[in-house]
């Protein structure tokens, strides 16, 4: 579904980014990306969402080379993407059920439908109650709720997480963490950079780990329950 | 289709939400459109009520063909069916007694007219030349001078030549001032939508991340700069419109005053409509420029 080789991304200022990683991940897995601050996290979020550009090397997703992708492509290319930014980018002046609206409207959802996906995404992150409420009324762990069923709302195929825990409590981390884990578990693959220590003690997935921009291990210690099946529910 | 309409009407109701959001400053970038559109108009109109007034005195347009005093019975005649021959236009013959008796009735004419040994009036055919412009005049008098016992043709052809060519600068200046304000509204509407994108820069950004193409983007703000357009050229026929009634008393009176029954005309519903699919192409026009220039720099 993803598969990087010798991906390198070198900014003008003459920051390497990323040096030479390759990787691959499958349909249905769950894979996190850890590493100190600067380790090259979120570069390769940027990468793996066409963002930014590889330096060299390539990165294709769902057999897409997104070295080579034409501008005009790259919109239908994220529609496969659920994307969580580590600020969210929720729209402060649009009700929740509006922010989660935003991306039906993209792809010209009619009107009855969407409402009716849009409250469904609600319910799955449990803010079903708040959909009149204006993003700003949210705690931060609603917010950040609001940004998962604003990427899921499509039903993409690909969950990609940019620190989605970064300014949370432990709780509403934990919130986020059940959340994901119930999209991977239908099928949905989901790679989450962070560097938040927690989660890997309490899933124990399959782990990138960067450093200064190079792949420097990968551990993949699942326990059986959480091994990934494959089988798209 | 379906969903190609959905975007659109989407697209439109953002745009119309766009314009009630901020009332004050739209209004006035309104007000800005439909002043620069006014002027080209109001000087269009102008032109064309001048047009029609003198239309209907070039209808009036005549050559006077003066015969000399020693022509007979048999030189009118001659004059006559030459004029059948060519046709120039509708004619008739004033009789040298005919014009006397005229020049008798005008009011102080008639005590010099009996002062006078003889009747100094010659014969005269008056011709209202079915072509009136300069040049045919010109030539018509031309011929008309080479008749014999023809003493004099009169033809006002100066004045008409003159006024030809004050409506001709006249139009270019009306060119001119539509093309300067029609700069004007695409600068406006330029203007409107870069601070628009700027205040949405956010929204743009996110909605560049999660998919939108950037036609999507753009559509709103072109439906908002094509609705500010046509509502500015709407504007300005009401201007005019307005102008036009409190003229039209006035030059009601400086008609009658001359003699005339002429009546001021402001824009058709057909000019009022073309006006207003101007001031739309125009705004689209401000707004593709200003989008194509300002995401760019945005995702």
């Amino acid at each position: 579904m993803i598969i990087a080789s010798a991906l390198t991304k070198r900014y003008p200022e003459g920051l390497e980014a990323l040096k030479d990683v390759s990787f691959e991940i499958s349909a249905g897995e769950m894979v996190f990306v850890t590493g100190p601050s600067g380790a090259g996290k979120s570069t390769l979020f940027k990468l793996m969402a066409a963002i930014e550009r590889p330096t060299s090397g390539s990165i294709v997703v769902n057999g897409q080379n997104l070295a080579a992708l034409r501008r005009s492509a790259i919109p239908y290319l994220r529609r496969n993407f659920g994307l969580i930014f580590q600020d969210q980018k929720l729209l402060f002046d649009r009700s929740v059920l509006d922010n989660v609206l935003l991306p039906l409207a993209i792809v010209g959802q009619p009107a009855k439908e969407a409402a009716r996906r849009a409250r469904a995404a609600l319910d799955k992150v449990g803010l079903l109650g708040r959909e009149k409420a204006l993003p700003i009324a949210l705690s931060g762990g609603e917010q950040q709720r609001l940004a998962i069923a604003r990427a899921v709302v499509n039903r993409p195929a690909i969950l990609l997480a940019d620190e989605p825990t970064a300014n949370l409590d432990a709780d509403s981390a934990a919130d986020i963490l059940e959340i994901f884990r119930a999209f991977h578990q239908v099928g949905v693959t989901v790679v989450i950079a962070t560097h938040d220590a927690e989660w890997m003690a309490r899933l124990s997935p399959r782990v990138l780990h960067l450093e200064k921009g190079e792949l420097r291990g990968e551990r993949r210690d699942l326990p059986a329950a959480q091994a990934p099946t494959g089988a798209n529910a | 289709m379906n969903i190609w309409f959905a975007q659109h009407l989407a697209a439109l109701l953002d745009a119309l939400r766009r314009i009630k959001a901020s009332p004050l400053g739209n209004s006035l970038s309104l007000l800005v459109i439909g002043i620069a559109l006014t002027l080209p108009t109001a000087g269009w109109v102008a032109l064309d009520n001048l047009r029609a007034a003198t239309g209907a005195a070039s209808g009036a347009q005549e050559i006077s063909i003066f015969l000399s005093l020693d022509a007979g019975k048999r030189d009118v005649v001659e004059i006559e069916s030459r004029l059948k021959q060519s046709q120039p236009g509708n004619w008739r013959f004033v009789a040298r007694e005919e014009a006397l008796k005229h020049l008798q009735s005008s009011e102080g004419m008639a005590e010099i007219i009996a002062s006078l040994p003889k009747n100094p009036l010659p014969d005269a055919f008056v011709i209202e030349p079915t072509d009136s412009r300069p040049d045919a005049l010109e030539s018509l008098a031309k011929t008309f001078a080479g008749w014999p016992k023809v003493a004099h043709v009169q033809l006002d052809s100066a004045w008409v030549k003159r006024f030809d060519v004050f409506l001709r600068i006249g139009n270019l200046i009306v060119a001119l001032l539509a093309g300067l304000f029609a700069g004007a509204l695409v600068a406006v509407t330029f203007n409107t939508i870069r601070l628009q994108i700027l205040a949405q820069a956010a929204e743009i950004e996110v909605a560049k991340l999660i998919g939108a193409t950037d036609a999507f983007i753009r559509r709103p703000f072109l439906y908002f700069g094509s609705l500010q357009g046509a509502l500015g050229g709407l504007l300005a026929a009401l201007l005019v419109a307005g102008g036009g009634r409190l003229l039209a008393v006035p030059v009601g009176e400086l008609a009658a005053l001359y003699g005339g029954d002429f009546a001021l005309h402001g824009l058709s519903p057909a000019h009022t409509a073309l006006l207003t699919a101007a001031g739309a192409a125009l705004g689209w026009l401000g707004a593709q420029i200003s989008v194509s220039i300002h995401l760019r720099r945005i995702g």
